[in-house]
């Protein structure tokens, strides 16, 4: 049995199939429908009364940059305070201290249920409640603590935790309890065990939603507005007041959250990738990677590869 | 080995490396261990077998603290496990009183639970550099002489999900080993293997009760149990049914319970 299988001559290749491929034609009558829509919607908007030929010089607009500088930073900070925050806070919850988990549980119920619109401003007057800041080593009157920044800061940044602790605690719970097990039985303490084994394979569930938050965080940004943080928003009415285009300049601003958004899009593929260490035996494309095997498949779309 | 060195190895440490007087363990309403009395002595391969169920995992966990006892004492290498006795009040251990206990028992699982984000030799160094704050170029240098000794220095760069179970499983020995434990446990160490992959995991357990390592093994491996073990004892329903020589307990049970076990399974 085995004889003949050694034997047996591999130099002739198997004839390989050469069938005719089904038709698809409802992807093409799709795609017609599809295209009929869009430029039916185009000629909608040509024709509206907005000036779109000033739309590509006010894209570079030194104070629209300003703005567009400003929302990517404020997003950053209360990105990585709420995330900070929230991996604490997720922690706090698990706990089997019933003290922290009641306390994380209380403060997510709050900060989730009331609109960030309203703690913004709450934080932007927060001089009605405590007219003076005292540290014991620092001593200043609270609205000149209280700057448009840290507003913003606070505010988009300590609602931003009440969600990320339940994304992180998700990620947590995702993780196997043979893991723990495995480092207790080691030796290793319970924080040694989040931080060395729990976190680092809970963040490849962590990733995508947290990435999705973020992008939110971009846009939600533009609350900051109500407390004269100078984002993108305020930036762009600003600019409006003055050149009396008010829709073109939120279409410049549009345009730079596309552009953030796609940015940070991209990141995360690199950011996903670098976590699905281990994890899988192959590592998910790169978008280039993606990009180039997708050019390759449109190249060929009319006679597909023959399976090798 | 013979009873001679056992006997030296005994008087030597003067007390036995395990040590169970009465001690229970419930879940609930669920009673899992009613009463388990035995003694595991230095260098000594003691295997567990029973059916499921019959409380052997959870005794082996109770051993490195895993699960808390309801009852009893439980002694390794002298020290109460989890516990701290003055006068006749005990008081629990800290978190990290408990961690210090276990880094001298190692443990080995069914199901391997490697650090899948860890390649096999960051496996191995994970717990001396953490635990141990051992500087990175001594474990490392330890976790390769660890993972040759399991016949895998040239899989170190591998993920383990890059491994088969058999050689999953090897690592995590190595990991184990690599805090240098005075006791071994095994919780039934092939029983996620294929057939054909048991055989390396028990010549590298073997190889490691040569080298007079104290053991107790969870298995359903009685041809291990035959050849390896020094002691031998067969739990059901909570308790100790039988106890012995492999040997004699494998070919001569003396309860009923137990020739009808082994009937089954050899």
């Amino acid at each position: 049995m085995t004889d003949t299988l050694d034997k047996a001559p591999a130099s002739v290749p198997p004839e390989q199939i050469k069938a005719i491929p089904v038709r698809h034609y409802g992807r093409w009558v799709a795609g017609a429908l599809v295209i009929a829509i869009l430029v039916l919607i185009g000629i909608a908007f040509s024709n509206a009364n907005i000036n779109y030929s000033i739309i590509p010089d006010y894209l570079t607009d030194k104070t629209i940059l300003s703005g567009a500088w400003h929302t990517l930073y404020i997003s950053v900070l209360a990105m990585v305070l709420g995330l900070v925050l929230g991996v604490i806070l997720a922690v706090m919850r698990m706990s089997s201290n019933p003290v922290t988990s009641t306390v994380a549980w209380f403060y997510v119920w709050f900060f989730r249920g009331t609109p960030v619109l309203v703690q913004l401003l709450l934080w932007y007057n927060i001089s009605l409640v405590f007219p003076i800041l005292n540290l014991g080593f620092y001593k200043d009157e609270m609205n000149q603590v209280m700057t448009p920044f840290l507003a913003a800061l606070l505010g988009l940044g300590l609602n931003e935790a009440a969600y990320m602790s339940e994304i992180v605690r998700a990620g947590i719970q995702s993780v196997d309890e043979g893991q723990t097990e495995a480092s207790h039985a080691l030796g290793m303490t319970q924080g040694q065990t989040l931080r060395r084994v729990i976190l680092p394979q809970a963040m490849r569930v962590i990733v995508p939603p947290t990435g999705n938050e973020y992008i939110n965080m971009l846009k939600t940004s533009s609350l900051a507005y109500a407390v004269q943080f100078n984002e993108l928003i305020k930036r762009a009415t600003d600019v409006s007041s003055t050149s009396l285009a008010v829709v073109e300049m939120y279409f410049v601003a549009s345009i730079w959250y596309l552009i953030l958004t796609s940015v940070f899009s991209v990141g995360q593929y690199y950011l996903e990738r670098r976590y699905a260490r281990g994890s899988s035996r192959n590592l998910p494309p790169t978008p280039l990677q993606r990009l180039r095997r997708n050019l390759r498949a449109f190249g060929s779309f009319r006679r597909p590869e023959v399976a090798r | 080995m013979t009873d001679l060195v056992k006997d030296m190895a005994k008087s030597a440490g003067g007390h036995p490396m395990v040590r169970a007087e009465g001690v229970h363990k419930s879940f609930g309403l669920a009673h899992i261990l009613k009463g388990i009395d035995l003694e595991v002595n230095p260098r000594e391969v003691f295997c567990l077998i029973g059916p499921s169920g019959s409380g052997k995992s959870t005794f082996l966990r109770c051993i490195n603290h895993l699960e808390k006892i309801s009852a009893g004492r439980l002694w390794v290498d002298g020290d109460l496990v989890g516990y701290r006795q003055k006068g006749d009040k005990l008081y629990e251990l800290k978190e990290k009183e408990v961690a210090a206990q276990r880094r001298d028992i190692g443990m080995v699982f069914q199901r391997f639970n490697l650090f899948p984000h860890m390649t096999a030799l960051e496996n191995v160094m994970e717990a001396p550099v953490q635990v141990k704050r051992e500087s990175k170029a001594v474990a490392r240098e330890r976790a390769q002489r660890l993972l040759d000794r399991v016949g895998l220095g040239d899989r170190k760069g591998h993920y383990p999900a890059q491994l088969s179970g058999g050689q999953q499983q090897r690592v995590a020995i190595a990991r184990a080993l690599a805090m240098e434990p005075k006791l071994m446990l095994f919780d039934e160490p092939t029983s996620a293997l294929d057939p054909e992959l048991v055989g390396e995991v028990l010549d590298v357990m073997r190889d490691l009760a040569e080298s007079g390592m104290t053991m107790i093994v969870v298995t359903h491996e009685m041809g291990f149990a035959r050849e390896v073990g020094d002691s031998l004892v067969f739990m059901d329903g909570g308790v100790v049914v039988e106890a012995g020589h492999p040997r004699e307990v494998l070919t001569n049970p003396q309860h009923e319970r137990t020739k009808s076990f082994l009937s089954k399974v050899l």
